[in-house]
């Protein structure tokens, strides 16, 4: 029986779901102590996430960067990288994303590919200086991209000011132009006929009128399935993980480490930069704004990569998980009134006991003596 | 065996377990008050583990320790220590910027009430210690600058200075010289005679004879047997250690050297710190025979190793291979040129120890095929190849392509590497230190597969901080001191003497006396 | 940050919470704090017999990414609620918005809950307001400090005639300065600012005229409203090069303006709210915009049954949006009083505020 229990415990899914389940707790404890009914405002949360298809969307949506974020982090960490500069690459891939779509206005096809192209690459230079310094002058990536993360945001508040760029009587840019959009049935919406013909279907019309229903979940996925299968059945993938396991090792057997450092933090950065250009052509207001602060994707995408356990496809999952509790988590505030920080409360209290996972290993290990103890 | 006071050491059916791994299994061991005990078995046998329980390192889910005939519990080494047991571990733990002194007294120092160390005192109670046991150091030396000899002295130095009366030592001669060797056995004797117990862990079955007085054999964690040292050879010891008989001399037949294929001409190479490591160094290795380099650590071979495998710059010099220099190039250029290596640190250069076996397998064919094909693995072909090797090599556990290396015993290990580099065919083979850290099983395995590779034409360049096992295998021997091959020999021409002199940078003229 | 603060204190609550057992949760407010936990019912126990009887049952607010607390209109929107609610006894609840995207969706889950009015706050909101608006033709939804070029049925827009105010900021700012040196300290050049701008110079302009001199004013921008360091940085320029009294319209970015003027033991002009708090001795008055005057004016309207959507409204001296801070300790008698003077001729309308540079222009010209 405890060896049951024990061998349960040594899961990672087992922890993952045992740090949801205390950040759960502590949540209630919190939300009773300041005055509100726990079950109430879980209900609400959940309410606010599966009770009607379009929040479904939404929650879609709103991970959709995070997973991307997520899925950079635990690339870069699968190849001995940290990457705390998604935020940076996110940032700088939302820059460019709007200047390409704002400049240009080609037919979709086109614009579409470039604006997310242009998004990949200006993510991927802007790690690539993270994995440069690393390599070739042995700067630690988490001070070089965290600095990095900073001199964005300032960059951000820059590019928005620009003449071409801003737009006046405004804190932001113009927005990107309509042929960039991957919002579904965009035309549709703008016309009364094709808002007509889409409420016909309550169900989906719902979701596409009410909501910025884009194809990035498509992206995500397809980025998520590719750092999977670059990882596992490519040399690339191969030389990356050897390079972040044992750099000594890889060097020896003539794998080049200089640069498949960089590799990595350029596909990092280029994940990481896909995220911000999905956001730019997904989401409305399709522009950038001044930031006075980060807006957190990036670093949401450490902790998803955190609860993931650095698996490309946990990543998937952890985003979901915590795209729907950022979302879900509006709905306690407006129903229950209790300040959304509760929300963040238990977002932080779970990644901190998912980092404690390791700590219900060692108790299950305590327990399993135990037992035998008892056994004998 | 009764429980008695004129034994220092009594251990009864000692069970020690790791997960569900059983790395000892009611073992009893009886170690005589002022003797020499040898403790033997192979790598992971299971010897380290029954120390470590005696020294309170680890805690054992069974049986009981008795000292002098009383029963203890030993629940850390602060405890070992209060009952008057040290250890001095195979790695030595010193503070390298700190003098020998300091390192004595670190931890147990004797301070006036206003905390400044009284270090009269502590020197004047060294110098006793130092007299009695002749433990000769220079307490004001800083350790980064002493031989290692010298700091093992030291750590048994430090576990007198805390009054260790029974005193354990692990793996005491792994990295001394022939000379250092004797030394310390007769430190050694003077310790029992002053009615000091000692235990030794070790596999080598020479050094048991030279100084135990009894001997226990443990084999995977189960007791095999406790013989008097006297009465029994190296050979008996060896097939009780293994569990069947073992060849201690490599079998070989004369080499049949043939044209040069690897030539290193007025190599110099710099260290970390920027001074000259390798000066001047030229060797040259043929087809079909060993070229064995014997000389004691820090003269020059690491960094002689890094340059050919060019993992640090050449200064001057050429290195050839089939005619072509590839000094300055790149790790990969060297691999191309079918030069293979086994490095002496296999889990930091050899393996990647979180790779699984078949991964470990492609580290320099990741991207060729058959394994590789536009950058896409086929990971049948991997596995099917992965599979072949552990079959040809005797890899065990045989179901271990898809485990972890780290899972593997360091003999697995070795042969994970051996089979890697052996398999590419290659013109020369670099063997750094190759049998470090096995047991004798896996020693006659990795020496067999020398001189098969030299049997096949290749050329085979080994490098060993063990005296032994060069005047075993190779067929040339070339001496290095001081980052120079000072003498080269053909195998036989002169004894382990001459060569142990010249080691320590003796001249030659001794062999002319 | 009051609510974190509140979450962080739990030891204290604990008490309450311990305290009050059994009695639910509704009731909760946290002495001292005040406002802190009444976000959704704030239909108040006394208010309990009012019935609702309004075109209006639920009025709701999303808060720009500043957040609700953000000592400027986000909180002066939700005020104004929390006083609609207590007049009339409609629901009011808010919804803050992290970060740009949410204004969408945030507007979803209000429209969702039943709201009938929705109060966005501040221009980024505009776009989002009016995609909403769009598909919920039964929502009214009005934006604060924007202007709609052709406002839909069910939308409205609310601006604030900062000009005035600004004016008579201008007017003590000049009748205040010894050095004939004074400065405006701007967020983001916008329409706007504009109005805060060339408001203020005018009535520093009107102020030299009146005593007979030439007073200087030094303009410059921050081009950004959140970076307060950005804007001590200038605010100590500008006292440096011989300015005594300094007007900030730059949101975060003036707090830095504030912090040079205490440093500097000069005058400084707050802006939205009454920001003596922050350096009694230094701010000389604050340029007020109270929004909630508006929120609640529009709200009670549409309580009462009045179609508001539809068109753009302007508050200003005359209904006391905008104006001078009470508190006048700091002003010399003689100058407030012509000041209150000014600011009856301003309501009367017999001077008009320039908002831009071309209306100063001319209005300079007419002195």
């Amino acid at each position: 029986m405890i060896e049951k229990i024990t061998n349960l415990l040594k899961k990672q899914i087992v922890a993952i779901l045992l740090a949801i389940l205390c950040g759960f707790i502590v949540a209630a404890i919190i939300l009773s102590v300041a005055g509100y009914n726990p079950m109430e405002a879980f209900s609400a949360l959940f309410r606010g996430i599966y009770s009607k298809p379009k929040y479904i969307a939404n929650t879609i949506i709103k991970s959709t960067p995070i997973i991307l974020t997520g899925l950079s982090v635990a690339f870069a960490f699968k190849t001995g990288l940290f990457n705390m500069g998604a935020e940076g690459q996110y940032i700088m891939g939302t820059i460019a994303s709007v200047t390409v779509g704002v400049l240009f206005d080609f037919p979709p096809v086109i614009q579409i590919p470039l604006i997310l192209l242009a998004g990949m690459v200006a993510g991927a230079l802007y790690g690539a200086i993270v994995g440069l310094l690393k390599a070739y002058f042995g700067i630690h990536e988490v001070i070089t991209s965290i600095m990095l993360n900073w001199i964005a945001l300032y960059f951000n508040n820059f590019v928005v000011n620009l003449k071409a760029l801003h737009k006046d009587n405004t804190t932001g840019t113009y927005p990107i132009n309509d042929s960039g959009f991957i919002v579904f049935f965009d035309q549709m919406k703008r016309t009364k006929e094709g808002q007509a013909s889409l409420k016909e279907s309550p169900f989906w019309g719902e979701i596409i009128l009410r909501t910025d229903f884009n194809a990035g979940i498509i992206f995500a996925i397809i980025a998520v399935i590719l750092v999977m299968l670059l990882l596992k059945y490519t040399s690339k993938g191969y030389q990356l993980k050897a390079v972040g396991l044992n750099m000594d090792a890889a060097e020896f057997a003539g794998i080049p480490v200089k640069k498949n450092i960089l590799q990595s933090m350029l596909i990092a950065g280029a994940i990481s930069g896909l995220a911000g250009a999905l956001v730019i052509t997904g989401m409305s207001p399709h522009k950038l704004s001044i930031l006075p602060a980060f807006e957190n994707y990036g670093w949401n995408g450490v902790s998803v990569a955190l609860i993931a356990g650095n698996s490309p496809l946990g990543c998937l999952f952890a985003g979901l998980l915590f795209g729907g509790f950022l979302y879900g988590g509006q709905t306690v505030q407006s129903e229950v009134g209790a300040p959304s920080e509760i929300i963040n409360i238990m977002l932080g209290t779970i990644v901190f006991f998912v980092a404690l996972s390791k700590v219900v290993v060692i108790l299950s290990e305590k327990l399993e003596k135990r037992g035998k103890k008892h056994g004998k | 065996m009764e429980i008695c006071k004129d034994y220092a050491v009594q251990m009864r059916g000692i069970t020690k377990q790791f997960g569900t791994f059983t790395a000892l299994n009611h073992v009893d061991i009886d170690i005589k008050k002022g003797t020499i005990h040898a403790v033997l078995g192979e790598n992971g046998a299971g010897k380290s583990t029954l120390m470590n329980v005696l020294y309170g390192l680890y805690q054992a889910e069974e049986g009981e320790v008795y000292l002098y005939g009383e029963k203890v519990n030993i629940k850390n080494p602060n405890v070992a220590i209060s009952h008057g047991i040290g250890m001095v571990h195979q790695h030595f733990m010193l503070v390298d910027n700190f003098t020998v002194l300091q390192n004595i007294i670190l931890g147990k120092e004797v301070t006036n009430p206003f905390g400044v160390i009284r270090e009269k005192e502590a020197r004047k109670k060294i110098e006793e210690i130092v007299q009695k046991y002749g433990l000769e150091v220079d307490p004001d030396a800083y350790v980064q600058d002493i031989s290692v000899g010298m700091q093992q002295r030291i750590e048994i130095l430090k576990a007198l200075y805390r009054g260790a009366e029974i005193l354990i030592l692990d793996e005491p001669t792994a990295v001394l010289t022939p000379q250092e060797i004797q030394d310390l056995i007769k430190i050694m004797h003077n310790l029992t005679e002053s009615g000091k117990t000692i235990i030794i862990i070790t596999h080598k079955l020479k050094e048991i004879k030279a100084s135990a007085k009894s001997c226990t054999i443990i084999r995977k964690g189960e007791y095999v047997d406790t013989v008097d040292v006297s009465e029994v050879s190296e050979e008996d010891l060896a097939t009780k250690m293994v569990g069947h008989a073992v060849k201690l001399v490599v079998d070989k037949e004369e080499a049949k050297p043939k044209d040069i294929i690897f030539e290193i001409d007025n190599l110099t190479v710099k260290d970390e710190r920027g001074l000259p490591a390798v000066k001047n160094l030229s060797l040259k290795v043929r087809k079909g025979e060993i070229f064995g380099i014997a000389g004691i650590d820090g003269n020059g071979q690491k960094e002689l190793v890094e340059a050919i495998t060019c993992l640090t710059k050449s200064e001057t010099g050429t290195i050839k291979i089939n005619g072509e220099e590839i000094q300055n190039t790149s790790p990969a250029n060297v691999i191309k040129h079918k030069v293979a290596t086994i490095h002496e640190d296999r889990q930091k250069r050899g393996l990647v120890l979180d790779f699984t076996v078949k991964e470990n397998m492609i580290i320099e064919k990741n991207n060729e095929a058959p394994f590789a094909k536009k950058g896409i693995l086929n990971w049948k072909s991997i596995k099917a190849y992965t599979e072949q090797m552990i079959k040809d090599y005797d890899i065990r556990p045989e179901d271990c392509a898809e485990k972890q290396a780290r899972g593997l015993s360091g003999g697995n290990q070795q042969k994970i590497i051996i089979a890697r580099e052996i398999s590419g065919d290659p013109d020369l083979l670099i063997a750094v230190q190759p049998t470090r850290g096995l047991d004798v099983g896996a020693i006659e395995y990795v020496h067999k597969a020398l001189v098969r590779e030299r049997d096949s034409g290749k050329a085979v360049l080994l490098i060993s901080l063990e005296l032994d096992e060069v005047m075993n295998v190779a067929d040339t021997i070339g001496v290095i001191y001081d980052g120079s091959i000072t003498k080269t020999f053909k195998q036989g021409e002169v004894n382990e003497n001459t060569i142990g002199y010249l080691m320590a940078g003796g001249t030659d003229d001794r062999e002319n006396h | 940050m009051r609510k974190t603060v509140a979450i962080f204190l739990v030891g204290a609550m604990m008490a309450m919470t311990f305290a009050g057992c059994g009695n639910s949760s509704s009731n909760g407010t946290s002495s001292g704090s005040g406002d802190t936990t009444a976000v959704t019912e704030a239909k108040n126990e006394e208010g309990g017999e009012q019935t609702n009887v309004g075109a209006v049952s639920k009025i709701c607010t999303i808060t720009d990414t500043g957040g609700i607390n953000d000592q400027s209109f986000n909180q002066s929107v939700w005020e104004g609620l929390q006083q609609v609610s207590k007049d009339t006894g409609v629901e009011v609840s808010y919804l803050e918005s992290k970060q740009t995207s949410e204004f969408i969706t945030n507007m979803d889950k209000m429209i969702d809950a039943g709201n009938q009015l929705i109060w966005g706050n501040g221009y980024t909101v505009a776009d989002a307001t009016l995609e909403a608006a769009q598909l919920n033709l039964d929502v009214t939804f009005g934006v604060i400090d924007f202007a709609f070029s052709e406002a839909p049925e069910n939308v409205f827009g609310v601006t604030f005639r900062a000009q005035e105010s600004s004016f008579l900021a201008g007017y003590v700012a000049g009748r205040t300065t010894t050095t004939d040196h004074v400065g405006f300290v701007g967020g983001q050049k916008s329409d706007t600012i504009d109005a805060f701008e060339w408001g203020y110079k005018a009535g520093v302009a009107y102020a030299g005229k009146e005593l007979g001199k030439e007073i200087q004013v030094d303009s410059q921008y921050a081009e950004t409203f959140a970076d307060s360091a950005k804007g001590k940085a200038i605010a100590n320029k500008m006292y440096n090069s011989g300015a005594d009294v300094i007007f900030h319209a730059a949101g975060g970015t003036g707090l830095g303006v504030i912090e040079a003027a205490k440093e500097a033991n000069k005058w400084v002009i707050g802006v939205d709210r009454d920001q003596a708090y922050l350096a009694p001795d230094n701010v000389l008055t604050s340029a007020m915009k109270n929004v909630n005057v508006a929120v609640i004016d529009l709200s009670t309207k549409m309580f009462n049954g009045e179609q508001i959507g539809g068109q753009n409204y302007e508050y200003g001296l005359a209904d006391g949006s905008v104006g001078l801070a009470e508190g006048h300790d700091n002003i010399d008698d003689k100058v407030y009083e012509d000041t209150m003077k000014l600011q009856e001729e301003l309501k009367a309308g017999n001077i008009t505020a320039p908002a831009n540079e071309e209306e100063y222009n001319s209005y300079v010209s007419s002195l």
